[in-house]
Parts: structure tokens; C-alpha cells; sequence
């Protein structure tokens, strides 16, 4: 039952409740910095650094932090972890920080990770909490770095910068400008639509089949 | 000082802070369906940004030279505690307005947009003047982009629509046309 339990937190946010495609949040980042699937990568592993860290702090302080000052005190937990995911790497891969600029800063300002505080990690335990975080980062991660690859297969013939299609490629490059950022996501949603739309038909299918027979 | 006009043009339209570096994107695409809701939403985020200017500035200025590495939880903070008075305004105000921006009142705390401008103007070393000019810009740009959409989705709704692509994915195509709209001004700046 437990261990059912946990399994269910981690698998939710990968699939079922997707951060970025069903409950679109963290557009911001989201957008901004998948004009390669590097970025993309980059940008997903902070977050998840971000989100695990201080899911699993405030999960801890949950009893301590007074309910009217909750907000402040989950943004300051947030904002240290991401001042430590900056200057690590600063330190690492200080191109790709360079690239990402001002957006590693704002990743304190994605609402996912506050929503995941307020609804989740400040009422349940930490073992769940941590479960809850991995998921929905992992699901952002996973969505990040599906908009990332498109958009630069697209947008630039190359995936990590490796070219795919040879020199007759003529790149998309709507694709890697803001547009396409919109419009790539905007398809992909679409796609969500048309599987849960299906999905319903299915269901409401087969309930009448069964109440026939 | 002469290029201030240039920094007001390149906020408001050619740098747009919601169509170009996707800021302020989940007040964008959530309160976007009225278009006086969001004509509201865009006035109260244009002042909370003259305001976080003005705390940048002030944090820049006298505080943070010592220890640039608390930048930002100081931005955080100071910010916070800004959108948190404005919240109880609006509330003791207008509470048809509280009722309408619902879950995203809260979470104009950490509004991207906000957090964005203070970094960005941090990052380009902007004076006062130029701080509160760059504010106003973003802020009337983001009021812009959000009445746009509001405008174009009010529309939608009296119009036959398949059941498809109702919804988000719908304004996020909205939202890609009108930034490819909004592209069309980069050509103002040839020199810049």
C-alpha cells in the first residue's frame, strides 16, 4: 500500500498531471529557453534540482512555518536553492549559463514550483513530497526537452547541435524565434486535446456497451 | 538621456516582454478571457513594476554592492512584500476583481514579468530615470498583449469553434500569430 502510494505521487506528474501539458504551468521558462534541446536540458535540470530541493525542505519545516507567512517562506527556500543551481552553473557549464542568462534567476518566479509547495509538499510528509517533486520535475524535464528537440530539429536541422539532415536542409527558423516557441506548444496541447477527447468517446463507448449488454 | 525614448519603444513593442521573452505568460494565457479583467490586471502589474524599479534601484544602489550573491532573494522579498499590499488594496477595493483574478492573485507574487524586469534592468545597469522608463514600457507592453489577446479570445467566443482546439492550445496559436505580428517591429531599430 505505501509503496503503491509513493509510485503513484512519481508517476502522476510525469504523465497523468504534467505539469506543462495538462495544468500549463511554468510557461515562462518553458518557453523562453527551448530554442535547443541543450538549453532545454539545462533548464530542466535545474528546475528539478530546485523543485526536489525545496519540496524536500518544506515538507521538513511544514509543522514550523506559520500559515499566514507561508508564501514568503516557501519563495525564500525556493530563492536559495535556485541562487545555488545559478553559481553552480556559472561554474560548470558557464556557456550554457550564459546562453540561459537572466532566465536561471527566474526560474524562482515559475509558478509550478510554488504551486507544488502550496498544494503538496507543505501538507504531506517528506518521503511523499519528495516522490510528488521528482515526478512533476521530471515531467517538466521530460516536456522541456520534447519542445527543445522539436523546435531545433525544426528550427536548425540538428539535435545537440549535431546536424541531422545534411546541407540541403533549409532550417524552419521561425521555429527557434519566439513564434515558434507559441505555436510548437500550442500543437503539442492540441495533440493532448485530441487524446483526451478520444479517451472520453472510449470510455462513454464503452459504458453504453455495457449497459446495452 | 536621449535614448530613452528608445528604451520605452524597445519595452513596449520591439522587446515585448510577454511576445518576445515569454514573461508574465500564466497571467497571459489565465486571465485573459475578459477584457476588462485584464485591462485591470495590466494596470495593477504596470504600477507593481514602477515599484519594483524603484526597489531595484534602491537595493542596487545602497545595498547590494556589498553582497551581489543576495540579490536575488533581496528582489524577492522587497517585491513580495510590494505585490502583498497591493493585494490587500484590491481586496478592500474592488473584491468583484479579487473574485475574478481568483488563484492568480497569489501567484502575481512571483510573476515572472516582476522578477524579470528588476533582473534585467540589474543586468543592463539602468539608471533611476532609465529604470522607471524601462518599467513603464514593459508594463504598458504587457497591458497591451494581455487586451489584445483578451480581445481576439472575447471574440472567439461567439464564433463556431471545434471542440478540438478549444481552449489553451487555441491561445497559444492566438499568441504565436500575434508574436509574429509583434516581430514585424524589430525593423525599427536598423542601428541598435
Amino acid at each position: 500500500m505505501k509503496k503503491s502510494e509513493s509510485y503513484d505521487e512519481l508517476i502522476k506528474g510525469i504523465w497523468r498531471d504534467n505539469p506543462v501539458f495538462v495544468q500549463v504551468l511554468g510557461m515562462c521558462p518553458m518557453l523562453a529557453v527551448t530554442n535547443s534541446a541543450i538549453n532545454a536540458v539545462a533548464m530542466g535540470m535545474a528546475t528539478f534540482f530546485v523543485l526536489v530541493g525545496s519540496s524536500f525542505l518544506v515538507s521538513s519545516f511544514r509543522d514550523w512555518i506559520p500559515k499566514q507567512v507561508r508564501i514568503s517562506c516557501f519563495i525564500i527556500i525556493i530563492a536559495t536553492f535556485v541562487t545555488v543551481a545559478d553559481y553552480t552553473l556559472l561554474a560548470i557549464v558557464p556557456k550554457v549559463h550564459k546562453e540561459l542568462g537572466a532566465f536561471i534567476p527566474l526560474i524562482v518566479a515559475n509558478c509550478m514550483i510554488l504551486g507544488r509547495q502550496e498544494a503538496f509538499s507543505s501538507r504531506y510528509p517528506v518521503r511523499l513530497a519528495v516522490m510528488d517533486a521528482i515526478g512533476m520535475a521530471g515531467g517538466f524535464l521530460l516536456a522541456l526537452f520534447s519542445l527543445g528537440a522539436i523546435r531545433e530539429i525544426l528550427g536548425d536541422g540538428a539535435l545537440f547541435g549535431v546536424s541531422l539532415f545534411g546541407e540541403n536542409f533549409e532550417p524552419w527558423v521561425i521555429m527557434i524565434l519566439p513564434p515558434g516557441g507559441f505555436l510548437t506548444l500550442g500543437v503539442i496541447l492540441l495533440f493532448f486535446n485530441w487524446f483526451k477527447l478520444k479517451k472520453d468517446e472510449f470510455l462513454a463507448d464503452v459504458a453504453e456497451a455495457e449497459r446495452g449488454g | 538621456m536621449d535614448n530613452l525614448p528608445w528604451i520605452f519603444i524597445s519595452a513596449l513593442l520591439v522587446n515585448n516582454f510577454v511576445l518576445t521573452y515569454f514573461l508574465g505568460l500564466c497571467p497571459f494565457l489565465g486571465v485573459s478571457n475578459s477584457l476588462e479583467t485584464s485591462a485591470r490586471l495590466g494596470l495593477a502589474t504596470t504600477f507593481v513594476m514602477l515599484v519594483t524599479a524603484l526597489c531595484a534601484w534602491v537595493l542596487n544602489t545602497y545595498v547590494l554592492v556589498h553582497a551581489p550573491y543576495l540579490r536575488l532573494i533581496c528582489f524577492i522579498v522587497v517585491i513580495a512584500s510590494t505585490v502583498q499590499f497591493i493585494e490587500m488594496l484590491i481586496k478592500k477595493l474592488s473584491p468583484a476583481l479579487f473574485r475574478a483574478m481568483g488563484i492568480f492573485l497569489p501567484l502575481i507574487t512571483t510573476n515572472c514579468a516582476i522578477l524579470g524586469l528588476a533582473i534585467f534592468a540589474t543586468n543592463r545597469g539602468y539608471g533611476f530615470v532609465e529604470g522607471i522608463v524601462y518599467a513603464l514600457g514593459a508594463g504598458i507592453g504587457f497591458t497591451l498583449a494581455l487586451v489584445l489577446l483578451a480581445g481576439l479570445r472575447e471574440e472567439s467566443e461567439l464564433s463556431n469553434i471545434p471542440q478540438l482546439i478549444k481552449g489553451t492550445a487555441m491561445n497559444l496559436i492566438i499568441a504565436g500569430i500575434l508574436s509574429m505580428a509583434f516581430m514585424g517591429f524589430a525593423g525599427l531599430f536598423s542601428s541598435a
